[in-house]
């Protein structure tokens, strides 16, 4: 840290007069919106840890993908093909994704309780709802478009790892199309979940606790419920609604894909509704 | 121009800050002094609009904080060091808050050049000391070249040449014409940085005045006095409404009367004088004799927290 010691002070005092002697003209109006999302980008892309769980994804996920269309077609055997959902194995990837995009929506609100960043950004933009709905937007398409780019290129990766005599889709195939689009879809509004619990929660390992119950614990306590409840009760959990996005077959106890994401966008809308209401009446 | 008019904060039953009323004015250094934990940090987070206020209104430039066009261009506070993402480089912070308003990158590089950041404008904030951080704060604050600034506690951490360097860039600031309004529970760096005070104790206003006023009306102040007939003057002081204490030195305090009526008076009864030497209270002296005041009068009478206390 030598250059910590050559901030000499005597040096700076010099120029501390000159400050800005004419104060600089105010624009016309009041801060806006495109200034606020431009910020949240700077901040997503300032912070190198977010870039490295961006490019995690996107590896592992597709590695995952393809590792297990592979080794599906290395051990494929006749009379699989009954009941196989090609499409499904080469999404598997979705199921890691969804944790790593879960904590990557946390951290863009716990990140700047935890660190006192958040008292400089309410500092430049008082207007809280503002705020949220910035990192909404700006988190919300860079998830979306990581999330597209895996799903693409795992099925694709997937599809072609999947060579006679194992079986693959095409995307014109039934369905297949509404899968792809969908795992994407479904990842990006996870993260939007994740990102209004953490909003509502603040603090990251909180954050973190209730979404990992909401994915992994939820599932175990209604499998411990008798049956008759059990089956009427798991279509509503985001677990449950993520498998139906991602295979072509449907499970009679579940929602159909569309109607589970449009339950998952209400969750994600409802707690993103509550965290804009904390945020607001809530010391900062 | 900041106005605090009946601030109040409650955390649970603890009432933090209490019907707080006070102005600062432009175009000097206003310093705000108390004990830890007199609620000077909370009152500065209810003007910048981060606590909410259970009572009352603060205002900058005559505008809730919540109401201001352009916050950064109007506002600039430091409000606790290192309160920056740790993987986050100076210049990334600094961009961050830049992008809300539009404030070109160059303003950036030259703040950081102002105080002193620059050629480490790229490394992490994670690793930068406590003087760097309330550096790198302080460049956040004048990014907007505001005409009102905050700061809490700013030279906490910083060696004796970074204090001396916050002690003229506040000076400088005011001198500009700006609101300077700094906290510390230092009172012998405000006596040389402040032109104004406003002390508080329990979340309560105790005094709101100049530094000079405030020393000048302290009971600390005395004059130190010898005599050739040092008890006919005592008798006389005393009929004059002095109070008199014999030292052991053999000199006489005298408060209550200044240094030249002291001398009007022993000229008038033909005394001589060997000694008349005005001893004015410090700083420190008068902020120990007020805020003690407040916390025995919070010791007294606890069920009637509205009387007294304050001035």
């Amino acid at each position: 840290m030598s250059t910590g010691r050559s901030l000499g002070a005597g040096t700076v005092s010099a120029r501390t007069v000159g400050v800005a002697p004419a104060p600089v003209a105010q624009p016309p109006g009041h801060y806006k919106m495109s200034g606020l999302l431009r910020s949240e980008w700077t901040k997503m892309r300032t912070v190198r840890s977010t870039m490295w769980s961006l490019a995690l994804i996107v590896v592992l996920s597709i590695g995952i993908g393809a590792i297990a269309t592979a080794e599906t077609r290395a051990h494929w055997a006749p009379g699989q093909e009954f009941g196989f959902d090609a499409t499904r194995v080469s999404l598997i990837g979705v199921f890691f994704a969804q944790f790593v995009i879960g904590v990557l929506g946390i951290l863009v609100m716990s990140g700047e309780y935890g660190t006192g960043t958040i008292r400089a950004t309410l500092s430049a933009t008082p207007r809280r709802p503002l705020v949220l709905a910035a990192k909404v937007a700006v988190f919300g398409v860079v998830a979306l478009a990581v999330s597209e780019v895996v799903a693409f290129v795992s099925y694709f990766l997937g599809q072609s790892l999947l060579s006679a005599p194992a079986v693959h889709t095409t995307l014109s195939s039934p369905g297949a199309l509404r899968a792809v689009v969908g795992s994407g879809l479904y990842l990006c509004v996870l993260g939007l979940f994740a990102l209004g619990l953490a909003t509502i929660i603040r603090h990251t390992a909180g954050a973190i606790g209730a979404f990992v119950a909401a994915l992994l614990v939820l599932p175990i306590v209604v499998a411990a419920l008798p049956s008759s409840i059990a089956n009427s009760v798991q279509r509503f959990l985001p677990d449950a609604i993520g498998r139906t996005m991602i295979s072509l077959r449907t499970d009679p106890h579940l929602f159909t894909p569309w109607a589970g994401f449009a339950m998952l966008c209400v969750y994600t809308a409802v707690l993103l509704l509550i965290g804009a209401v904390t945020l607001v009446r809530r010391d900062a | 121009m900041i106005e605090a008019r009946g601030l109040t904060k409650r955390y649970g039953d603890k009432l933090a800050v209490a019907d707080l009323s006070f102005t600062v004015r432009p175009g000097v250094v206003t310093g705000f002094l108390g004990p830890n934990g007199s609620g000077k940090s909370t009152t500065m987070r209810m003007v910048m609009g981060l606590d909410l206020p259970g009572a009352g209104t603060a205002t900058v430039n005559g505008k809730r904080y919540h109401d201001l066009a352009w916050p950064l261009h109007e506002v600039g506070a430091l409000l606790e060091a290192k309160a920056i993402h740790p993987g986050r480089s100076a210049r990334g912070h600094l961009q961050m808050l830049a992008d809300t308003h539009g404030i070109p990158s160059r303003r950036i590089d030259d703040v950081l050049e102002l105080v002193g950041l620059s050629e480490v404008a790229g490394r992490r904030a994670g690793k930068f000391s406590l003087g760097m951080g309330q550096r790198l704060g302080i460049a956040a604050a004048l990014l907007g070249d505001p005409s009102v600034l905050l700061f809490d506690e700013p030279v906490n951490g910083l060696d004796p040449d970074g204090i001396r360097w916050v002690r003229n860039l506040l000076k400088s600031l005011a001198r500009e014409g700006r609101t300077v309004f700094v906290s510390s529970h230092l009172m012998s760096e405000m006596a040389l940085t402040a032109d104004d005070v406003i002390v508080i104790g329990r979340g309560r206003l105790i005094v709101e005045t100049s530094i000079g006023d405030l020393t000048a009306q302290s009971s600390q102040g005395y004059v130190s006095v010898r005599a050739r007939e040092p008890e006919r003057l005592r008798q006389a002081l005393e009929a004059g409404g002095a109070s008199v204490v014999h030292e052991h030195d053999g000199s006489m305090s005298v408060r209550g009367l200044e240094a030249q009526q002291i001398g009007e008076l022993a000229g008038s009864l033909q005394l001589v004088l060997h000694e008349l030497a005005p001893h004015a209270a410090s700083l420190e002296e008068a902020f120990m004799e007020l805020t003690e005041d407040s916390i025995e009068f919070r010791g007294e009478s606890p069920l009637s927290p509205t009387d007294g206390g304050t001035r």
